[in-house]
């Protein structure tokens, strides 16, 4: 029997599992991929929202602004990169000044510090590349960029070290609630890989969180995925903006952002369509134009023609429109973080928190003195200077051994990510631990050195090796 | 510091080539920096035939011609050091400071009075291409495939699609075909082929593949592996027909739909560069705009032929070994060479008659197919010379000579023109 089983380990999930993994828990993680951070977790803006666009009074807005606050000093506790490069609203006509002051006005509410509205020069003189058709602009200094699958898997490796089992390709199929008199009501979660119990169950599923919530509950929620597509573009043109730059709604929609990453690639995206399938990850011709046609309202000259690549991920959106967190009424130690949709990575670290608070009322617990806060991630040859690149070098030659030319990926880190706590053990896994193949050549040259590289260290097959889940093998069989 | 008077920046054919002429040349103390395990570069996976016939008069495949370059590099004891990338590339009071790194020396930098640019190009991606649909395995770029299939032995998919009738794509689809699996067939986006016409003969019409022209991927489906393709016809504005998707079930889109020269190196040094080609700008000594910074083969522009990568490759070695000895003039104009009507782009882009050979070559690919066509070149307005020619195709480079004395007889010269008169 666990004490606690948490379904999903996307961020929402990786980030409760950490901050339960500080107490003397039995806590398995389950997932139905082959690797955390496979699902919207992996597809989305890697935006730390400042915290001004949630409406003031919900869970969203207090989470976000207390998420905000928290991420920076998390990044330097688990070594994921972050950076507070500041937001900025664009405002394309005076007659929707009203509407950005209603931000501003929400923002203050929230709590969001240092919130100021620019004019169209000093607005210009924050980001040359900015729109001349931009009026004004709601600047916010606290907005951040982060790697969504360096949080997320810098928490889980931190969970895993703290004793949290994960459980991956390990796909929940049923639930069965044992309520008993004597102790407390209990769960049996059935998997694709047997059965397991649990005390307290925690439903981070993303956008099957309906799903399993329903499988326990009368009162029904529906989670819609709403599809986000997004176009990446070559890091020469990362430059372009130093801002994220959002656009305030207008009657055209909702409008994209556009945005460094904190990789210094450019970021334009995302739709929004809801969609029935929740696994329609597919782009479309529709989506990438429309995409492309609103980013490019946004700055004066969208470099198209530097995409390297474009991707789409589903938001968990729940019907009414806020985060679904705590027991559910009727299914005692089943807890939801449900409808988990923009700003739930920036959210992350204080819904974790949140909620681990929430489970420990019901299922007391003490602190593990041994807990270990800090995680150290893979050495990055990239941006290591020249002294510690030497000095990495002479620790582990494989540092200087480049296979990933285009984002200087060493054999050193690939064996590295293979090798850690919930190491990789496909192409995407190694991809999102040491941006192997997400530069400009997107794996051309590397890839058939990284399936050697799996083979090699999992000592599997080459035609083993997959690029994610079961089935996604990226070799048939040998030649005649 | 370790000081090399040239550094050739790449070992395939182009580096090769250029290292071989410099050492003939008298260059002494020169280094080829390799990132790969060996030398050749992409030759080496090319192991079909049709290398060298300008070269060598014989048909040689990819790593026998690789082999006649590698086996003088030997013989003239040229030092080279393999799986070693160069990180870095900076110009400091005329010198270039190479950062290299590799697993027995580490990092380190080396100070080189020449560089020989030569690392060659990338495939574009699906990702440049903005095809919508799913991201799962099974789609690869020709010439990865082409490394799985001849370097590994791994076949990566059993029933095949390419998009992109570039001459990997086509080797490819008979590769493909010859160890097994099933070749659907090739989807081009232009009305022509960007390929060779032998190839499309040896590769497609005798397997009896077809090619449809004007057609390109608008769907890849499968969530894991691939499992099927929607290809469309294409307008006159390569933009997809609505009512012409036709389905394909596959497990593997190969593509095959552009070469892009890998200049993140000569970025980083602040060479100019042509945007048609994606390389380096140079003069007639194949000399960028940094002093004692040459370049040649794929990094240069895009080729054909290998025979003509090694042929540019030795100009730019013999010239960075002038340079060295200070046998470059340093008298005389830069004129520059121009385009228009159909000639996309020349290499080199400007020429200096005091410092040109008494025939330069001048290469330059179109950008449609030209039937009974005259290519014109024309010196301030007036016509210099003129080439007929039966038909121009923009897979195919396209050569044209400059003899010395001509230009010098000209009066005030100021431009270089070339075009193609219909």
């Amino acid at each position: 029997m666990y004490d606690i089983i948490i379904i999903g380990a996307g961020v929402t999930g990786c980030s409760i599992a950490r901050e339960l993994s500080r107490y003397n828990l039995k806590t398995a993680v389950l997932e139905r991929a082959s690797d955390v951070c496979e699902g919207t977790s992996k597809a989305n803006s890697g935006i730390a929202h400042a915290g001004f666009d949630a409406k003031p009074g919900t869970l969203k807005a207090r989470l976000n602004v207390e998420g905000s606050r928290l991420m920076e000093q998390l990044s330097k506790e688990l070594d994921f990169p972050f950076k507070r490069n500041g937001s900025l609203v664009l405002c394309f006509d005076e007659k929707d000044m009203t509407s950005l002051q209603k931000l501003y006005d929400q923002g203050q509410e929230n709590g969001v510090e240092g919130l100021e509205i620019l004019n169209r020069e000093q607005l210009k003189n924050l980001e040359p590349n900015i729109s001349d058709n931009a009026v004004a602009a709601l600047h916010a200094p606290t907005g951040g960029i982060v790697c969504p699958f360096g949080l997320t898997i810098a928490l889980a490796e931190n969970a895993a070290v703290n004793g949290v089992e994960f459980h991956l390709n390990t796909e929940v199929q049923n639930i069965e609630k044992t309520v008993n008199e004597k102790t407390n009501t209990s769960y049996r979660l059935h998997t694709n890989r047997g059965s397991f119990d649990a005390k307290v169950v925690i439903n981070a599923a993303g956008v099957y969180a309906g799903n399993f919530h329903n499988m326990v509950s009368e009162d029904k929620i529906h989670i819609i995925p709403r599809k986000g597509e997004y176009c990446l573009m070559d890091k020469k043109t990362g430059g372009l903006v130093s801002h994220t730059i959002f656009q305030l709604p207008t009657v055209y929609g909702k409008g994209v952002l556009v945005t460094p990453t904190v990789h210094g690639n450019l970021l334009a995206g995302p739709t929004a369509v809801d969609v029935e399938n929740p696994e329609a990850v597919n782009t479309t011709k529709d989506g990438m134009e429309e995409l492309l046609k609103r980013a490019a309202l946004s700055v004066n000259q969208l470099p198209v023609r530097q995409i390297i690549t474009s991707f789409a991920g589903l938001r968990a959106h729940e019907e009414n429109g806020d985060f679904i967190i705590g027991m559910v009424k009727d299914a005692p130690g089943f807890f939801d973080a449900a409808g988990i949709e923009s700003p739930g990575l920036t959210c992350a670290p204080a819904l974790g928190k949140y909620l681990a608070d929430m489970v420990l009322e019901y299922l007391p617990s003490t602190e593990k003195p041994d807990f270990i806060v800090t995680r150290k991630g893979i050495p990055n040859i990239a941006l290591a200077s020249p002294e510690e690149k030497k000095r990495l070098i002479a620790k582990n030659p494989l540092y200087a051994n480049v296979v990933c030319r285009c984002e200087l990926v060493t054999e050193g880190e690939i064996v590295d990510a293979i090798h850690r706590p919930l190491g990789a053990t496909t192409l995407d896994g190694i991809k999102r631990r040491t941006r192997t193949g997400m530069g400009r050549c997107q794996a051309g040259f590397c890839s058939p050195k990284t399936v050697e590289i799996l083979a090699r260290e999992l000592g599997k097959d080459m035609s083993e090796i997959c690029k994610n889940d079961s089935g996604s093998n990226f070799l048939i069989g040998g030649n005649q | 510091m370790m000081k090399k008077d040239l550094v050739i920046i790449g070992g395939g054919p182009a580096g090769l080539a250029a290292a071989i002429a410099a050492k003939e040349a008298g260059v002494e103390d020169l280094l080829i920096l390799e990132r790969d395990s060996v030398l050749g570069g992409i030759l080496n996976q090319c192991i079909h035939n049709g290398f060298g016939l300008h070269t060598f008069k014989e048909e040689l495949t990819g790593p026998e011609y690789a082999d006649r370059y590698i086996e003088k590099v030997k013989t003239l004891n040229i030092p080279y050091k393999l799986n070693t990338m160069v990180v870095d590339l900076a110009a400091e009071n005329g010198l270039k400071k190479v950062t290299v790194m590799n697993r027995q020396e580490g990092l380190y930098e080396t100070e080189a009075k020449a560089v020989v640019l030569a690392m060659g190009c990338r495939e574009r991606p699906r990702g440049a291409l903005n095809i919508p649909g799913y991201r799962p395995a099974g789609i690869y770029s020709a010439g990865t495939a082409q490394r799985y299939v001849n370097i590994d032995g791994r076949m990566p998919g059993k029933e095949v699609v390419i998009l992109g009738s570039g001459d990997i794509g086509l080797i490819m689809a008979r590769r493909m075909t010859l160890e097994g699996a099933k070749v659907k067939l090739v989807a081009e986006l232009m009305p022509y082929s960007g390929g060779l016409k032998r190839n499309i003969v040896q590769c497609l019409d005798d397997f009896g593949i077809p090619l449809k022209l004007s057609h390109t991927v608008v769907d890849i489906k499968g969530k894991e592996r691939v499992e099927g393709i929607t290809i469309a016809q294409v307008d006159e504005n390569a933009k997809p027909i609505p009512g012409t998707e036709e389905e394909v079930a596959c497990d593997t889109l190969l593509l095959s739909c552009g070469l892009i020269p890998e200049n993140e190196l000569s970025d980083s040094l602040g060479v100019n560069m042509n945007p048609v080609t994606g390389g380096p700008l140079v003069n007639e000594s194949l000399e960028t705009n940094k002093e004692g910074v040459f370049a040649c083969g794929n990094v240069l522009h895009v080729h054909d032929l290998v025979d003509y990568v090694s042929q540019e490759a030795e100009q730019a070695g013999k010239k960075a070994a002038a340079y060295l000895f200070g046998d470059l003039a340093s008298t005389g104009k830069e004129i520059p060479l121009s385009v228009q009507n159909g000639v996309r782009y020349t290499v080199p882009a400007s020429v200096n008659i005091d410092r040109m050979e008494d025939n330069q070559i001048v290469r330059f690919r179109v950008d449609n197919v030209y039937r009974d066509a005259v290519i014109e070149v024309s010196c301030n307005g007036k016509l210099l010379k003129n080439q007929k020619k039966r038909v121009l195709l923009p897979g195919e480079m396209e050569q044209i000579i400059l003899n010395k004395s001509e230009l010098e007889a000209i009066d005030n010269l100021e431009e270089i023109n070339f075009n193609i008169k219909i």
